[in-house]
């Protein structure tokens, strides 16, 4: 199992994600600069954060049409993992790969904090081994992370189970103080139908390893090693 | 300033004199243009180097100290460590946005052109009165967003920083950047053209107007007209400059790239000149190659723009090929522009004719200046000043000092900042004293950066002794021992002979604290001219320091929230009524004056190690300086982090028989609060005793209010209105919260 991590102008949460993933999880995992359009030999794709093309035109935009996305869909269909983790979620919602939109949050203002999470749903293949209701402590560190989707649609994917991920306070409860970009209904992750593309704003990479928490947690791994299960089983 | 061959130049007539005598000919256009940057205070410190001299420079740990463009610092198992300093203040001041985002730039470049890569940010921020000054509030608001928007989007962490207001920055805001690097010690580099037959290419972004002049605007004071000179300040990209931070570091792994000068004030005619220098030989440069954003730029424009994002590396010859697929990779525009030359000239020609010919020794050797140094009169006028009544309700005074926006909670700030990106940041701002970073080979480094303009006002003396003595403290109170420091120092007009007795009388102070200690200083920068003719006034002399420390093991590492209930709380050091530039006496009172806190050196150093030796020996579960705000506020912030509260006997607080309000808010050194619990109170005791310093037990943790009694009750604050005074001020003043 090899785990490939796409490099864009601008990512800077390649080489972290990279370090837990060799370090923490013990998997093998590379670096793929997004002009290679191969990725037959990997069985998982994770798209970093960063500022892919320094959030030129609207945050993830031009990485969405890199030559790399077109194997990322494909990977996609065949129903490989494919994490998108904060810019990486803003990509894979530009490149169409999830449902809604990332705005400017409603401070207008970036915001870097630890949050509480809940899974709202364990469908997505990152979020398999965990029970729903379970509370997770990561952080947050973006511009633009505040969810939006049309009512219909989010009818839809509320049916669907494609929320995985809600801003909650530290009791589990789903409050306006709690949801700190104004996302709508605080959804802080979603998954596509399938249930193997997952895009979230944390950052499980940066919530690793105990040392790293205010909290001495590791909730991160949770992510990761679910996504790690599912590949060994598959 | 004089205007010669129809151009405005910030030279002296003496200075052109000597550069006729030195050249034996008068200079051409382009010259003089190149030898006015070179000169000026802000490339030369020429009013600055005499004195700065003085500092400290070696240490058991320095690789490299002043001099080049970071200082290098040894951190075990082949790992270095890099530090810098710099300031953006004049282009801050009229462009807040650019002008702080072009800040953070600089400092990277100068990181990276030592061959390691920036893992780190600080900022020490001056303002005006953001409570009253719509204007500061601007430069506030809009300082911290480009600085935000350049730091996240390089992917660097902003992990640690210092605000302070006082009404003397409202229109010179001061706006100084610290980065850190880590890199290994063998892929070092310098900017030294060594090898004559070396390319020198030009990476990065393409050259244009923009900085035009910049070091000869930075090197004046600002005027009515300063607003018309926005195109002094450069034009951030940090996508650029993410793209050449990659790319400089794997170009620096392939091991041809054998000089590295980031182009920041002086532009070309400063990073050509420097490298020649320093590697003793000379360059050969074609305008006609560099890659430009208007095609009509004079050879004038070229040599001194200080176009942001360009990096000059010089590589090995045959081998630029391998260095150039690298630029190639990440779309980098590059060219070759030039090559070392044995001449020990700086030859510069377009389209092959010679338009400049100055030996490198002269651009780069501006004659030092001896200032004169003449004791203001308003220093003698502050000393002694008549000592405030004492205020009937102590626990209102707290709550006002805790909502002081120097003093409060500076979230608003940090949380704009990515402060995690590098997964290194274990202390995170707000959670100790400093930062702390995690290093590949298990150690820690800690972090601070620290000034104090308003002790410096009254003494600049012991005001910038005081600097270094609380960013000791902070690093100390994590469980580092001390390492290394820069410094920046930050003035009026050096021709002033009171400006320049302020900056000598704080020069004194650091090289007087750094000797005694043992703390050498490996870097910094000056900033003179801070002045605004339009209003008439300078900033208060405001010399920051930023230092970092060692860690060897993850247990020493701590923090400063308050731990459990019943835990024992300690003071070491005693407490004197040492009031001048105080918060209490600026905030509280709107006193200027009085006597600041000194520092007795000999007490200092052993209250840092038996800092040391308590945490390394497991006795303490939190520390905390006692800084800004005196004993009150250290433990308000204690019981904050902590979500806890305490109870204090003001009576054990050791003091020379001073009034309460003196004990509780006076900023005297040296001193540290400890929590420990029962098993380790005994051991502590011992330990503070052989030692010799002065310590009691003050009080103890618990309850939900932070109470201060001797006979009587003194102060009684819930937790709730603790926490709504430190942390919403900002908010407030910014005008997001009611």
């Amino acid at each position: 199992m090899k785990v490939a991590i796409i490099q864009f102008p601008g990512s800077n949460c390649d080489l972290d994600t990279l370090h837990v993933l060799n370090n923490v999880m013990k998997v093998k995992a590379d670096l793929v600069w997004h002009k290679r359009d191969d990725l037959r030999y990997y069985s998982a794709v994770i798209l970093p954060g960063g500022f892919s093309y320094g959030d030129r035109l609207r945050a993830g935009v031009i990485a969405a049409n890199s030559p790399i996305m077109k194997e990322v869909r494909r990977m996609a269909k065949d129903g490989h993992p494919i994490l998108g983790i904060c810019n990486g979620f803003q990509i894979l919602v530009e490149a169409g790969l999830l449902p809604g939109a990332l705005l400017r949050n409603s401070s207008l203002k970036f915001i870097c904090k630890w949050v509480n999470l809940t899974i709202v749903s364990n469908k997505a293949i990152f979020t398999h081994n965990l029970k729903k209701n379970h509370l997770l402590r990561m952080p947050i560190a973006h511009n633009e992370g505040r969810y939006f989707i049309d009512k219909d649609s989010l009818k839809e994917i509320y049916k669907k189970n494609q929320i995985i991920l809600k801003y909650v306070d530290e009791n589990g409860k789903a409050t306006e103080s709690a949801n700190p970009n104004g996302s709508i209904d605080g959804i802080a992750g979603i998954c596509n139908e399938e249930g193997n593309v997952f895009g979230l704003m944390p950052h499980p990479e940066r919530a690793s390893e105990k040392l790293l928490s205010p909290f001495n947690t590791n909730d991160g791994i949770k992510i990761f090693s679910s996504m790690i299960d599912y590949i060994n089983r598959r | 300033m004089v205007v010669l061959n129809s151009i405005l130049v910030g030279l002296t007539e003496d200075e052109i004199k000597e550069v006729r005598k030195m050249l034996g000919r008068e200079p051409n256009h382009l010259e003089l243009a190149m030898i006015d940057a070179e000169w000026s205070e802000h490339c030369s410190y020429k009013s600055s180097k005499p004195l700065l001299k003085q500092l400290p420079t070696k240490g058991p740990r320095v690789i490299i100290g002043p001099g080049y463009d970071a200082g290098v610092v040894d951190v075990g198992d082949g790992y270095v460590v890099t530090l810098h300093i710099e300031s953006h203040n004049h282009p801050s001041a009229i462009d807040p946005y650019g002008g702080a985002a072009t800040g953070i730039g600089g400092v990277l470049r100068d990181i990276l052109c030592m061959g390691t890569r920036p893992i780190a940010l600080l900022d020490s921020l001056r303002f005006g009165n953001i409570e009253e000054s719509a204007h500061s509030r601007w430069l506030f608001k809009h300082v911290v967003r480009g600085i935000s928007d350049y730091g996240n989007c390089v992917g660097v962490p902003t992990v640690a920083g210092e605000v302070e207001f006082d009404n003397c920055f409202e229109r010179n805001c001061l706006v100084d950047v610290v980065c850190l690097g880590l890199g290994r010690v063998e892929n070092l580099v310098l900017a030294e053209a060594k090898h004559p037959g070396d390319a020198i290419i030009l990476v990065g972004g393409s050259t244009g107007r923009d900085g035009i002049h910049g070091v000869t605007f930075a090197s004046r004071v600002l005027t009515e007209k300063s607003d018309k000179e926005r195109s002094a300040v450069q034009i951030p990209d940090p996508f650029m400059k993410k793209l050449i931070i990659e790319a400089t570091l794997e170009a620096v792994a392939t091991g041809y790239v054998r000089g590295l000068k980031d182009l920041g004030g002086g532009g070309l005619t400063c990073g050509l000149s420097e490298m020649a220098d320093k590697g003793g030989c000379g360059i050969d440069i074609e305008l006609s190659k560099v890659h430009l954003r208007e095609k009509d730029l004079s050879p004038t424009e070229i040599m001194i723009s200080e176009s942001q994002e360009r990096m000059l590396f010089i590589i090995k010859q045959g081998y630029e090929k391998e260095v150039c697929k690298i630029f190639d990779k990440y779309e980098l525009p590059y060219s070759i522009i030039g090559r070392v030359t044995d001449s020990g000239n700086l030859v510069v020609k377009k389209n092959g004719i010679e338009l400049a010919n100055l030996p490198v020794k002269i651009v780069a050797n501006a004659p030092l200046i001896n200032r004169r140094a003449v004791e203001p009169d308003y220093i003698k006028n502050l000393k002694i000043i008549e000592k405030p009544t004492l205020p009937s309700d102590l626990s209102s005074v707290l709550l006002k000092l805790l909502n002081c926006p120097s003093i409060a909670s500076k979230s608003w700030v940090y949380e704009q900042y990515d402060h995690e990106v590098g997964i290194r940041t274990v202390v995170k701002p707000g959670q100790g004293d400093a930062s702390v970073l995690r290093l590949p080979n298990g150690t820690f480094l800690a972090i601070k950066v620290d000034g104090n303009s308003k002790h410096c006002y009254i003494d600049p003396y012991n005001g910038a002794a005081g600097c270094l003595s609380e960013v000791c403290r902070n690093l100390v109170s994590v469980g580092a021992e001390p390492l290394a420091f820069v410094d920046h120092l930050q003035f009026g007009d050096p021709g002033n002979p009171e400006v320049f007795w302020t900056f000598s009388e704080s020069v004194r102070g650091l090289v007087d604290y750094s000797k005694a200690i043992g703390l050498p200083c490996i870097g910094g920068k000056v900033s003179f001219y801070n002045e605004d003719k339009v209003k008439n006034i300078a900033i208060k002399p405001s010399p920051v320091v930023a230092a970092i420390g060692i860690i060897e093991k993850q247990e020493w590492i701590t923090t400063m929230n308050f731990k459990r209930d019943d835990d024992y709380i300690v003071i070491l050091g005693e407490t004197k009524s040492e009031m001048g530039g105080s918060e209490y006496y600026e905030y509280i009172h709107g006193l200027t004056g009085g006597t600041v806190p000194k520092i007795d050196f000999v007490k200092e150093k052993a209250t840092i190690n038996v800092v040391i030796n308590a945490i390394r020996k497991g006795f303490v579960k939190a520390v905390h300086d006692i800084s800004k705000g005196g004993i009150a506020v250290a433990l308000a912030e204690m019981c904050i982090s902590g979500r806890i509260g305490a109870s204090i006997n003001c009576i054990n607080i050791p003091n020379n028989g001073i009034r309460i309000d003196e004990i509780l808010f006076s900023e005297t050194h040296s001193r540290f609060i400890l929590e420990t619990d029962s098993e380790n109170i005994n051991k502590l005791i011992e330990l503070v005793k052989n030692a010799g310093i002065t310590y009691n037990i003050i009080g103890k943790v618990g309850g939900k209010a932070l109470r201060f009694y001797n006979d009587w009750e003194l102060i009684h604050i819930p937790l709730l209105d603790l926490e709504d005074s430190y942390l919403n001020s900002i908010p407030k003043c910014m005008g997001e919260i009611l």
